[in-house]
């Protein structure tokens, strides 16, 4: 064999390349929804353009997940590079030293174009510690032709006292049509995140500036018999099992007048090809009572990095990509703009192409807008989160207490007794936990 | 005196042994309905009739690859079993045959970790893969899931072996056998169905396992579990998927135990009759 110089050449390039052409391999947690499994279809983007850095996914169901990763990050696992957690977790991570922060996402990243709302959840002394894959907040999704029928006309911004107006009008029976379809199925997550957020608005808060719990007071009173009475006027049979999906199923069925829930929903509901009212649906921003705050959530899952990994540089240069204007306009070139991941940048909603593919869009931006994790209710309180307390506690408490309030709205206990009963719960996991 | 079997009795008996099957296999039988659904059927409410579309499978099969988690499965399953069938024979051979005044009470130790929540051991156990570096590694799955199933396993084996009579064992001895003899080529032949039954009970215990295989894992050694749980949303719905992934996930054992169900009977009313 002669050794030309051509090939010789190639050979000590070979060589001397060699030890940069090292793939690392980032490990990925994410949550299984259709903007998450939309990104794993276009990652070719980010390994065409960083071709040393390999993806793997490991997709799992929400609770699973967050145990997950709680157990990994926790122990220091370091199974993970990157993982998807919400807004409750980054606050309490961050405090514990758990979390890279996130300081080299690049000068093109634009972290000032993330919505106020959004950041100010996920950051900490003023820190990123996750970045926005997508950001929801909750709103009235009603049925116009119903709501016309009804001989009512939905504001831009209801009160609590309209809705249920609204609700009791709008419910047939006999067509199996509910006035309003609400969460009542028991977790944290599921309808504690409802009322929460609805008790915000009647100017409620778990706790008081020194932990106490408050749910002895008349503004839980007010919340949880209003719902509780809404709910048996107006809403389905067998609430109390219905969550999310369930509740969307019911609407994509023409089953529900009203649906208050995450801005997420909005795109499932107008999407002809799931949902048999897709083209009379109206949006408006979530209730209140007139004292300051609506009934509105804020939720983000966000991608962040465990302290401790081994490889921080090239996980933050996939949160950049994943989390970038560059990658809403990839989704929006391959899949249209109605496909976006929504509710983490302000240059989005400014975009009249996304404007016009998503009649919800202002509606989805004044509803984040609307909600401030950092005072969430109408009283002052010692913790952040909307729709939850970001304490390490709330996931246990959060549970029991939505326990509590679904079997109050099965008719299994009182709104009295339910209120005793979360109340004695709040007080003995708080002092257990040292609060007072 | 037997009491006469008449058609009708007989028929009457066919007709609910039918139905009770049907009840138990039916959950199965609507998961494999629902597969062949649209998502937007799926969650319509219940119906025995699907549109027959393939499209969840189509879907699962672009989102996520089959074929890993599968081998994944195989390989745990089959290596959980070997490796308790190879200390479960030895610990039900010496209590069935050299029982102590303690054989009881260490079976019923050995029977009562089964009662102990999983989730209550999950940090230690976690730490311990952590500190070894088992954590996503097949071997480590094989272990744990052999000591998971290993109270069942000697359980069982140690009733098979209390079946055949000891007589047999000693005129082996006397005849010289030594004791791996006597394990080989005299207990194992006669326990040959106890075995099989046990073994493939194991197989399908490890399997369906999820708590362990999903919380020990990432992607190295993930298996169908984790395919399946890879497919529930918590926002949208995913029923016909979820239900096409089952249905990809449970084929297989389902038609192992299909084809081996005469197996598993005698294994089962093994000893029953003397």
């Amino acid at each position: 064999m002669k050794f030309t110089p051509l090939f010789l050449g190639a050979l000590a390039m070979g060589i001397s390349t060699a030890p940069f052409a090292q793939t690392t391999t980032l490990t990925i947690a994410t949550v299984n929804n259709g903007d998450m499994v939309r990104m794993q279809g276009l990652t070719a983007d980010f390994t065409t353009a960083n071709p040393d850095i390999a993806l793997q996914w490991v997709t799992l169901e929400e609770n699973v997940l967050r145990e997950r990763v709680t157990t990994d990050v926790a122990t220091k696992g370091g199974q993970f590079d990157v993982m998807t957690i919400g807004t409750y977790e980054v606050p309490i991570w961050a405090k514990n030293g758990w979390l890279v922060p996130l300081d080299n996402l690049g000068a093109d990243y634009d972290v000032d174009d993330l919505l106020p709302a959004i950041r100010g959840g996920l950051s900490m002394d003023g820190k990123l510690y996750a970045a926005p894959f997508y950001g929801e907040s909750s709103f009235v999704m009603y049925r116009t032709d119903l709501m016309e029928k009804a001989g009512l006309t939905m504001p831009d911004a209801p009160t609590w006292d309209f809705i249920a107006e609204a609700a009791r009008a709008m419910t047939d029976r006999a067509n199996d049509i509910n006035g309003i379809c609400l969460r009542g199925k028991a977790g944290w997550g599921e309808n504690t995140a409802f009322i929460t957020a609805m008790s915000n608005s009647f100017g409620a808060r778990w706790f008081d500036e020194t932990w106490h719990p408050q749910f002895d007071q008349p503004e839980w009173k007010n919340t949880l018999q209003f719902y509780v009475d809404l709910m048996t006027e107006a809403g389905p049979v067998g609430a109390s099992s219905n969550g999310f999906n369930e509740n969307l199923t019911l609407f994509q069925q023409g089953k529900c007048g009203m649906w208050i829930d995450a801005t997420v929903a909005a795109s499932f509901v107008t999407n002809p090809a799931e949902s048999t009212v897709a083209d009379k649906v109206g949006f408006a921003l979530a209730p209140d009572t007139g004292m300051g705050k609506r009934g509105n959530w804020l939720w983000a899952w966000s991608l962040a990095i465990p302290a401790g990994s081994q490889k921080v540089e090239a996980a933050e240069k996939f949160i950049a990509w994943a989390t970038s204007k560059a990658y809403l306009e990839i989704v929006a070139a391959k899949e249209g703009w109605a496909n976006v991941p929504p509710g983490t940048r302000t240059s989005l909603y400014a975009n009249p192409e996304y404007q016009a593919a998503a009649p919800f869009a202002k509606m989805t931006l004044e509803s984040i807008n609307a909600a401030d994790p950092n005072s969430p209710t109408v009283k002052p309180v010692p913790y952040t989160g909307v729709q939850f307390v970001a304490i390490p506690e709330f996931q246990g408490l959060g549970t029991t207490v939505g326990q509590i309030f679904s079997a109050a709205l099965a008719g299994q206990t009182s709104v009295d007794d339910a209120l005793a009963q979360a109340q004695q719960a709040a007080d003995r996991e708080m002092q257990a936990g040292g609060y007072y | 005196m037997a009491r006469a079997v008449t058609p009708a009795r007989k028929a009457g008996m066919t007709i609910l042994a039918w139905l009770v099957a049907l009840l138990i296999f039916f959950p199965i039988l609507y998961t494999i309905i629902t597969s062949f659904k649209t998502e937007g059927e799926a969650a319509a409410g219940f119906s025995l009739i699907p549109s027959g579309t393939i499209e969840s499978y189509i879907e699962v099969f672009s989102q996520r690859d089959y074929f890993k988690p599968f081998f994944n499965s195989v390989i745990i399953s089959v290596g959980s079993t070997i490796l308790a069938l190879l200390v479960a024979v030895p610990a039900a051979w010496a209590m069935a045959f050299s029982p102590t005044k303690r054989t009881r009470d260490v079976l019923m130790w050995m029977l009562s970790t089964k009662m102990m929540p999983a989730a209550g051991v999950l940090v230690p156990m976690y730490l311990i893969f952590l500190n070894t570096g088992m954590l996503d590694k097949l071997h480590g799955l094989v272990l744990i899931l052999t000591l998971v199933n290993l109270p069942i396993v000697v359980w069982m084996l140690y009733t098979y072996f209390k079946e055949i009579p000891v007589d047999i064992l000693e005129a082996a001895r006397m005849d010289g056998a030594t004791l791996p003899k006597e394990l080989i080529y005299v207990l194992l032949p006669m326990a040959v169905p106890g075995i099989a039954s046990t073994l493939l009970l194991n197989i399908i215990l490890a399997w369906n396992e999820a708590f362990w295989t999903i919380r020990l894992t990432a992607v190295e050694a993930a298996p169908l579990t984790a395919f399946i749980a890879s497919f529930s949303s918590p926002q949208g719905q995913f029923l016909a998927k979820l239900s096409a992934a089952s249905t990809l996930a449970i084929a297989p054992i389902l038609l192992l135990g299909w084809f081996s169900q005469k197996q598993l009977v005698r294994g089962l009313t093994f000893g029953a009759v003397k």
